[in-house]
């Protein structure tokens, strides 16, 4: 079966519907056993102290950040090129997840900067660009709010999906690019380089595994939301047109 | 509960702002989704009543 048949919101609806509470549960028991685990069970690193524990939130909500306006991106694609209602939908339902996302990824970059810089905040590019990144969720989901007819929203946010995404580039690339400011570069790479001792980087990886199934989890349940709430104001119009 | 020394309140700040804001995010979605499923079926129920 072809991916595109997706676009049919009902043969969207039947496929989700089971795989929604699957992907919940499985990252309930992976953000619980990777925190438990990097919390409890892995000892403090030599320089950084007890704070390389922030590590199992910070690095999974900040890849999360940049990889959900990316998902968003190729979702407003879809919906620019072949006008699928359904991809414009996921994107909508995609923002609110992605601005928090980004937000635990600011506060506590934030909080574990405080004591291994000596400061809250700094005009890093790496920093400066994750809070163009927010800013951009904001205007994102506030642009969907502001426009009444849900076409003209969809095709207007996703031109601003369009520019934003140079940010979301800059969020992970920024530190390349400049090669000054506080940030490090990446902890996690495809490259051959090992930034993050084994003891760190297991647990990690469950925590990451757990933000990527809850961010499906809820893209695909805000998703299902979308297509009801859009059914809801068609049937709602017919009834008032009904009873004029 | 591990000894966390001088960055206790760091990591406690990290993990309960984090707490707050993954719960009240599914809240948001969860209910949302439960009171648009809702009303649709009242709608529905209507329409074929």
């Amino acid at each position: 079966m072809s991916l595109w048949s997706y676009a049919n919101p009902v043969r969207f609806m039947g496929a989700t519907r089971p795989l929604v509470p699957v992907l919940g549960a499985v990252a309930a028991v992976c953000i619980l056993v990777g925190l438990a685990w990097g919390f409890f069970f892995t000892p403090d690193d030599y320089r950084q102290g007890s704070t390389v524990k922030i590590i199992y939130l910070h690095v999974p909500s900040a890849l999360m950040a940049i990889n959900a306006w990316f998902m968003m991106l190729v979702a407003s694609l879809v919906w620019l090129i072949r006008r699928h209602h359904v991809s414009a939908l996921a994107a909508r339902a995609a923002a609110p997840v992605g601005v928090t996302m980004t937000l635990i990824a600011l506060v506590t970059g934030a909080v574990w900067g405080s004591p291994m810089w000596g400061t809250w905040w700094a005009w890093d590019p790496r920093l400066t660009s994750f809070l163009i990144l927010f800013l951009f969720y904001l205007g994102y989901i506030a642009l969907w709010q502001a426009v009444e007819d849900p076409d003209a929203a969809a095709d207007l946010t996703s031109v601003l999906c369009l520019v934003g995404s140079v940010f979301a580039v800059l969020s992970r690339y920024a530190v390349n690019f400049w090669n000054q400011g506080l940030h490090q570069g990446a902890s996690l790479s495809l490259d051959a380089e090992k930034n993050v001792a084994d003891v760190f980087y297991y647990p990690l990886l469950v925590c990451i595994a757990g933000f990527v199934a809850l961010f499906a989890a809820l893209v695909l349940l805000g998703t299902r939301t979308e297509i009801r709430a859009r059914r809801l104001h068609v049937l709602r119009l017919r009834e008032r047109m009904a009873d004029a | 509960m591990p000894e966390l020394g001088k960055y206790a309140l760091e990591v406690t700040l990290a993990y309960g702002a984090s707490a707050v804001l993954l719960t009240g995010l599914v809240a948001i979605v969860v209910g949302r989704a439960a009171r648009v499923r809702r009303a649709l079926e009242r709608v529905e129920g209507r329409r074929d009543g």
